[in-house]
C-alpha cells in the first residue's frame, strides 16, 4: 500500500434501507434493503473507472455516499481525503458531479448564465472562470448554444453543457451518473472524445456509471461490476473480456432463407424465419463488424443489418457461472 | 504524489449571492409585461386580504379593542412583513416538490449552504406588490389616527417590519425543515405558517386564550404586528398580551430562528441519512 493520498477510497462500505411494506390493513413489516453490502475499493488519482452493474445493483447509492449525499450504514469512505457527508460543501470544491436524469443549469436561463452562476457558487476569480468556461465551451463545442434558454436545447447538447457546468471550478474528480443515457451515436461520441481529452490534459479522475459497454471501451482503464451491493469483478476491461464473452452480436436480415452461416471470423448464435435473420457473435477484441459483415456478403446478399451491445445483465451472469 | 490544490477563493461569498440574486432579477425582469402582471396579481392578492379585515371591521365599530383604523394598522405592519418574508424565504414552499424530482441532490453538491441556494433560487421581485400593499395602508392608517410621533414610535414603525419578516423568515424554514420529515406535509406547515400569518395580522385580543398563546409564545405570529402595534397605539395589552412584551419582539425573532435553524439542520441530517 503507498502513502499517498487516494481520490476515493471506501472499506467494507454498506448502506441498508428500511422499507415498510403493507401487510394487511393496519399492520406493517420492516424489510432491510442492503443496497451497498461491504464494497472496498481504492481508486488513484488520474484513474478512469467505470462502475457498472444493472439496476438496483447499487450504484447510485455508492456515489451519493462518495458525493456526501448520503450517510454510509457502516464501513468507511473518504473522497480527495474527506469525509464526504460532514465536510460536504469543503468537498464540493474538489469534486464535480453530472447527474444524467438530472439538471443542474438553470432552465430558464441562457447556457452562458448558468456556468456565470455555478462560477459565482463556486468562487471562482472571474478572470480564472472566464478562461476556464471558453476552454470548456470550445472542447465541448456548444458555443453555438450559449444564448439559447437551457429548456430549449436538445438533450445532447443539454448533456455537454452539463459536464461543462460539473467541470467549471476544475474539479479533481468527475463523477458521471449515466452521462450518455438517451444519446445519439453521435452525441455520444462527442462527449467520449471530450472526457478523454480532458483527463489527457488536466489529469481529472473519472468515475463514472453507464450501462453503455462502449463509454467503458472508450473512456475507461479500469471496471467495477457490482451486483447485488457486492463487488464481483475490479479490474481492466481485457481482462474482464477473458474472463466473460463482451461479444458484439450481427444481426443480419437476408433475402432468403439460408443454412446457418459458417464464418471464420464469427460464431452463429441462431436463426429466425427459417434462416431469413440469423445472429452472430464476434468478439470485437480479434475482427470487426465490417470483417463480418464482408465475409457474409461474400455468401449471402444483406438486406439489412442491426448490431447489438453486449447487455451488462448478461456479463454479470456469466462472471458467476465462470 | 497527489497534488492539493489550495481551496481558490477569487470572490466572497456576499458577491455571489449578489450574482444569483441579479441572474434571478434578470429572468424575472427579461418579459416586462409578464412581470407587471405578476406584480399586479400579487398586488390584487395583498388588497383581497385588506377586504377580509374591511368587511369584518365595517360591521363591527370596535374589533378586538381596536378601532378600524388601529387594526389597520395592525393588519398593514403584519402584512408588509409577511410580504418581505415572502419575498426572501417564500421558495422554502417548494421543498417538498424538490425532494420529489431530487433536485436537491444537486444543490448538495455544491459548496453554498442549501438554505443560500433555495433563497436565491427563486427570488420573486413580484412578491414586492404585496409588501407595497401593506405599506400604503400602513401610511394611509397613520393618517386617520393623528399618532403623536415620538422616537420610540417611529423606532417602532421602522423596526417592526423587519423584524415581523424576520419572524415569518424563520416560520417559513421551520416549516421547510419539517417537510423532510413528512411526506406531503404541507396541510400541517400551513397550519403554522399561513395560520400564523393570518393570526398575525389580527388583533391580538379577538384570539382564543389558548392560541392567544400558541401563536405569541410559540409562533411569534402576534410578536410581528400586533404587540408593537399596541405600543405605538399606546393601549394596553389584552390577558397573557401584556403591550411591553412589544419591545421584545426582536428576541422573539431569535427565539423563532432557533427554531427554524433546529429544524432546518435535523431535516438535512435526516435527509442525507435517509437518502430522500
Amino acid at each position: 500500500m503507498t502513502t499517498r493520498e487516494a481520490i476515493v477510497e471506501f472499506a467494507d462500505l454498506r448502506r441498508s434501507f428500511v422499507v415498510r411494506q403493507k401487510a394487511g390493513k393496519v399492520r406493517r413489516t420492516k424489510k432491510i434493503v442492503h443496497a451497498v453490502d461491504g464494497i472496498s475499493v481504492r481508486i488513484e488519482a488520474g484513474e478512469s473507472c467505470g462502475y457498472i452493474g444493472a439496476n438496483g445493483a447499487g450504484k447510485s447509492t455508492t456515489i451519493k455516499m462518495i458525493t456526501g449525499i448520503l450517510v454510509p450504514t457502516s464501513g468507511s469512505v473518504r473522497t480527495c481525503g474527506l469525509d464526504p457527508v460532514p465536510q460536504r460543501r469543503t468537498l464540493a470544491r474538489e469534486i464535480g458531479v453530472v447527474f444524467g436524469q438530472r439538471s443542474q443549469l438553470w432552465w430558464d436561463l441562457p447556457l452562458r448564465d448558468s456556468f456565470q452562476i455555478l462560477a459565482a457558487i463556486h468562487r471562482l476569480d472571474p478572470t480564472v472562470a472566464r478562461e476556464r468556461t471558453d476552454q470548456l465551451i470550445d472542447g465541448l463545442g456548444i458555443a453555438d448554444q450559449l444564448d439559447t434558454p437551457v429548456r430549449q436545447l436538445s438533450l445532447g447538447e443539454r448533456m455537454r453543457g452539463e459536464v461543462a457546468a460539473a467541470l467549471v471550478h476544475s474539479p479533481r474528480l468527475l463523477v458521471l451518473d449515466e452521462p450518455t443515457i438517451g444519446l445519439d451515436m453521435i452525441s455520444k461520441e462527442r462527449l467520449r472524445h471530450f472526457l478523454i481529452a480532458e483527463r489527457a490534459e488536466h489529469g481529472t479522475t473519472l468515475l463514472l456509471t453507464t450501462h453503455d459497454m462502449s463509454d467503458i471501451e472508450r473512456l475507461c482503464d479500469r471496471v467495477l461490476v457490482v451486483d447485488h451491493g457486492r463487488l464481483v469483478y475490479d479490474g481492466s476491461l481485457p481482462d474482464l473480456a477473458q474472463r466473460v464473452a463482451l461479444q458484439r452480436v450481427l444481426v443480419v436480415d437476408l433475402w432468403e432463407p439460408h443454412a446457418p452461416l459458417q464464418l471464420s471470423g464469427a460464431a452463429w448464435i441462431e436463426s429466425e424465419g427459417g434462416g431469413i435473420r440469423q445472429r452472430l457473435a464476434f468478439s470485437p477484441s480479434r475482427t470487426t463488424a465490417a470483417k463480418v459483415l464482408a465475409e457474409v456478403s461474400a455468401q449471402v446478399e444483406v438486406r439489412d443489418l442491426t448490431l447489438e451491445e453486449p447487455a451488462i445483465e448478461d456479463i454479470v451472469r456469466t462472471l458467476y457461472a465462470s | 504524489m497527489v497534488e492539493v490544490k489550495p481551496v481558490s477563493v477569487g470572490i466572497s461569498r456576499r458577491r455571489a449571492v449578489g450574482v444569483l440574486l441579479g441572474s434571478r432579477v434578470r429572468s424575472q425582469t427579461a418579459y416586462r409585461t409578464s412581470f407587471w402582471l405578476t406584480v399586479l396579481t400579487s398586488v390584487g392578492i395583498g388588497l383581497i386580504e385588506f377586504i377580509e379585515i374591511y368587511v369584518i371591521l365595517t360591521n363591527v365599530p370596535v374589533f378586538g379593542g381596536l378601532s378600524f383604523a388601529q387594526a389597520a394598522l395592525v393588519f398593514a405592519l403584519a402584512n408588509t412583513s409577511f410580504a418581505l418574508a415572502d419575498l426572501v424565504f417564500g421558495q422554502l414552499d417548494t421543498v417538498p416538490s424538490l425532494l420529489r424530482m431530487g433536485r436537491l441532490e444537486v444543490m448538495l453538491v455544491r459548496p453554498l449552504p442549501l438554505l443560500v441556494q433555495l433563497v436565491t433560487s427563486d427570488f420573486q421581485l413580484r412578491r414586492l406588490g404585496r409588501a407595497a400593499v401593506g405599506l400604503v395602508i400602513m401610511v394611509i392608517a397613520l393618517t386617520q389616527l393623528d399618532l403623536v410621533l415620538t422616537p420610540a414610535t417611529l423606532y417602532l414603525l421602522i423596526i417592526t417590519p423587519l423584524v415581523g419578516a424576520a419572524i415569518y423568515g424563520a416560520l417559513f424554514v421551520l416549516a421547510g425543515g419539517l417537510q423532510f420529515f413528512l411526506i406531503d406535509g404541507r396541510e400541517f406547515t400551513s397550519a403554522f405558517l399561513y395560520g400564523g400569518s393570518y393570526a398575525g395580522q389580527l388583533p391580538g385580543s379577538v384570539l382564543l386564550p389558548p392560541v392567544r398563546i400558541l401563536f405569541t409564545f410559540v409562533i411569534p405570529a402576534t410578536a410581528t404586528a400586533y404587540l408593537p402595534g399596541l405600543l405605538i397605539l399606546g393601549l394596553p395589552g389584552p390577558a397573557f398580551l401584556p403591550a411591553w412584551l412589544g419591545w421584545f419582539a426582536p428576541l422573539f425573532a431569535v427565539w423563532a430562528w432557533g427554531l427554524a435553524l433546529l429544524a432546518w439542520r435535523a431535516g438535512i441530517r435526516r435527509f442525507t441519512g435517509a437518502g430522500g
